[in-house]
C-alpha cells in the first residue's frame, strides 16, 4: 500500500483543530503522540461493551475483558519479538518500569558495585538509579558524549569492569534524537556479566526493536508515545531476571496464596502487576500497535527521515540557528536555538502561530549543562506530519526571530 | 499614580493594538525600559521559581514605598515583568496587597496566567505580594 499521508491524517481527529486561529501544527510528538480514531474507538468500545475487572470473575464480561487484555499482551510480545508473553509486564509507563527494576536491584547490589548510565538520559532514567545508589552504596558512572551529541564508545568500554552490574541507556535521546548503538552496548555489557536496561520511550514509535535479537535484559516503553493512551506501558523482563527480581508492589493480583503467616507470590507476569491494572489502556495499547503496523515501520521511517532531512536543511538556512544533536544516526527530532534568543521566547511566539513545539530542558538537564544552554526549542516529527508543516514551522521561527531580535 | 490608574493606563495602551503580534512587540518594547536589578544582586535567592526562563526580582523600601527592580534572560518574560514592575513598584505595601490583577486579562495576556504556563507570571505576582506582606509586617512591628 502506498504511503497516503492525507488518509493517515484523516485518522487523527485532533489534527483538524485550530489553535489561536491557525491550523494546528503538532510537532511535539516526542512528548506524546496523537491518537488515531482506531485507538479512540477501542477505548470507547471497551467502556461501552465489556468493562469488567480481569483475572478474577467467572462471568462473561470479566472473561471477555481478560481475554482482550491478555490478547494485547500477546500482540505486544509478538510485536517486540519477546520469547514469552509473560516476559511482558504491563506498567503505567516507562518511568514506572524503570523504578520497578531499580527497586529490584536494591536487593541485589552491594556497596562498591558499579552501574552505568549515559550522559544523554531523561531524568526518569537517572533519578531512580541515584536513589538506588543512595540505598545500596553502589557507584554511578556516566558514559560521556561529544559535541555532536553522540556517546563516546571507547569511554564506555573503559568504564566496564567486573564491578559493573547494570547498564541503562536510552535507545533514542528525547532531547537530541540520537539513536544509540544499543546492540554494541548490550554486547559489551554482557561480556563483563552486567545486565542492560534500555529505555525505549522514544524509539518504539519510530522503529520496531527485536528483543530476542538484541538479547537485552530489560526494555521499557510507554504506549502514549506510540499512538496509544497515557498511563500504560510495558517492561520487558527476560525470564531469568523476572524470576530473580523481587516484586515491586504488594497487593491483589500478584499473589499465589496469602495467609497471615506467609504469602507466596504469583509467577510472571502477575508477580509484578499488583492491583487492578489499566485494563482499557493495555487493550488500547494493542490497538495502537495494530495501527502502527498497518502503516508499516518501513514507511514510517522513510517518511520521517524525509521530514528530518527537509527540516534540518530549511532550519539551518536561518542565520544564527544551531542544531543540537548532529550525529549520523538520529530520528526525526530537531533541537535548536537561535543565537542571542531564549528558547522560551521562540516557543511562545510559534505557539501563537498554531505550532506546538517543546521548549526547555526536556527533562534532560545534564545535556543542557553539557552545552551550557538554558534549554532548546525542540520540534519532533511523527509519520503524520507533512513537509508543509515543516514549512510552517520554519516560517514561524523566522517570524519569531524578526520579532525578538 | 495609584495602582488602579496605572492599570487603566496600560489597558488603554494595549487597546490600541489589533492583534497579538503588536501586543507582544509592545511588551518586548516595555521590557527594554524595565528598571534593572543590579548585576551583583542576581543571586539564586532572587530567582523566581516556576519560570522556564530566569527571572530575578529585587525589592527595597524607600520612604514607605516598595521599589522593585528585575531582569530576565528571555525578552517576552522581561516584558511581562516590566508590566508588573510598572504597576507595583513605588507603591505602599498595603496597596500592593490589596491590588487585584484583572488587568492582565484585559491587556490580552490571559494565557500567561495559566499555572501550567512555565513563564511564572503567577509566581511573579505572588513573589511581589510576598515582599509587600513582609514589609507590611515589619511596618507594624
Ligand atoms: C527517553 C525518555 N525516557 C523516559 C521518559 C518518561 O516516560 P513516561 O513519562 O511515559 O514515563 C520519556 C518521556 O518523555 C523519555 O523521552
Amino acid at each position: 500500500m502506498p504511503f497516503d499521508i492525507q488518509k493517515i491524517r484523516n485518522d487523527f481527529p485532533i489534527l483538524s483543530r485550530k489553535v489561536n486561529g491557525c491550523p494546528l501544527v503538532y510537532l511535539d510528538n516526542a512528548a506524546t503522540s496523537q491518537k488515531p480514531q482506531q485507538v479512540i474507538d477501542c477505548i470507547v468500545d471497551y467502556y461501552s461493551n465489556y468493562n469488567a475487572n480481569i483475572h478474577r470473575g467467572v462471568h462473561t464480561l470479566s472473561q471477555e475483558a481478560t481475554n482482550a487484555y491478555e490478547a494485547a499482551r500477546k500482540k505486544i510480545q509478538k510485536h517486540f519479538n519477546a520469547k514469552e508473553a509473560f516476559e511482558i509486564i504491563f506498567t503505567a509507563g516507562t518511568t514506572h518500569g524503570i523504578n520497578l527494576v531499580a527497586n529490584g536491584f536494591s536487593e541485589i547490589l552491594k556497596k562498591g558495585d558499579e552501574i552505568i548510565v549515559s550522559a544523554m538520559e531523561h531524568h526518569s532514567n537517572i533519578v531512580p538509579w541515584q536513589m538506588l545508589c543512595e540505598k545500596t552504596g553502589a557507584i554511578l558512572k556516566v558514559i560521556p558524549m561529544n559535541e555532536e551529541g553522540v556517546l563516546v564508545f571507547s569511554e564506555y568500554e573503559k568504564l566496564l569492569s567486573q564491578k559493573t552490574k547494570l547498564v541503562f541507556v536510552n535507545h533514542i535521546s528525547n532531547a537530541l534524537g540520537t539513536i544509540n548503538p544499543i546492540e554494541k552496548i548490550i554486547e559489551k555489557a554482557h561480556e563483563v556479566g552486567a545486565a542492560v536496561l534500555i529505555d525505549g520511550a522514544q524509539s518504539c514509535s519510530h522503529i520496531k526493536p527485536d528483543l530476542q535479537k538484541l538479547d537485552v535484559d530489560f526494555y521499557v516503553t510507554s504506549a502514549h508515545k506510540m499512538c496509544g493512551p497515557t498511563g500504560v506501558g510495558i517492561l520487558y523482563i527476560k525470564e531469568e531476571w523476572g524470576n530473580k527480581l523481587p516484586p515491586y508492589q504488594g497487593g491483589g493480583e500478584m499473589i499465589a496464596e496469602v495467609t497471615f503467616e506467609k504469602t507466596t507470590y504469583a509467577g510472571l507476569p502477575h508477580k509484578f502487576e499488583a492491583g487492578t491494572p489499566n485494563i482499557c489502556g493495555g487493550i488500547a495499547f494493542g490497538a495502537a500497535i495494530d495501527y502502527l503496523n498497518s502503516i508499516g515501520f518501513e514507511d514510517i521511517e522513510e517518511h520521517e527521515n524525509e521530514l528530518l532531512k527537509y527540516a534540518t536543511e530549511k532550519l539551518l538556512e536561518i542565520e544564527g540557528l544551531k542544531i543540537y544533536g548532529t550525529g549520523p544516526n538520529k530520528t526525526s527530532v530537531v533541537s535548536f536555538n537561535i543565537e542571542g534568543i531564549h528558547p522560551y521566547d521562540i516557543g511562545t511566539i510559534v505557539d501563537k502561530l498554531g505550532i506546538a513545539v517543546r521548549t526547555g530542558h526536556h527533562c534532560a538537564q545534564p545535556i543542557m549543562d553539557f552545552y551550557k544552554i538554558p534549554g532548546t526549542v525542540r520540534a519532533s516529527f511523527a509519520f503524520y506530519n507533512t513537509l508543509e508543516e515543516v514549512d510552517a514551522l520554519v516560517n514561524a521561527v523566522k517570524k519569531a526571530k524578526m520579532m525578538l531580535e | 499614580m495609584t495602582i488602579e490608574a496605572i492599570q487603566e493606563e496600560l489597558i488603554d495602551e494595549f487597546s490600541m493594538f489589533e492583534n497579538w503580534m503588536q501586543r507582544y512587540e509592545y511588551m518586548i518594547e516595555l521590557g527594554k525600559s524595565l528598571p534593572l536589578i543590579e548585576e551583583k544582586l542576581k543571586t539564586d535567592d532572587k530567582l523566581i521559581k516556576g519560570c522556564q526562563s530566569k527571572v530575578w526580582l529585587n525589592s527595597e523600601m524607600k520612604d514607605g514605598k516598595i521599589i522593585f527592580t528585575a531582569d530576565s534572560d528571555a525578552i517576552i518574560t522581561k516584558g511581562i515583568i516590566a508590566v508588573l514592575v510598572r504597576v507595583f513598584s513605588d507603591q505602599k505595601p498595603q496597596a500592593i496587597l490589596d491590588a487585584n490583577t484583572d488587568f492582565i486579562d484585559e491587556i490580552g495576556l490571559k494565557e500567561h496566567l495559566s499555572p501550567t504556563r512555565a513563564n511564572g507570571l503567577v509566581s511573579m505576582i505572588k513573589q511581589m505580594k510576598m515582599y509587600a506582606l513582609a514589609y507590611q509586617t515589619q511596618l507594624k512591628n
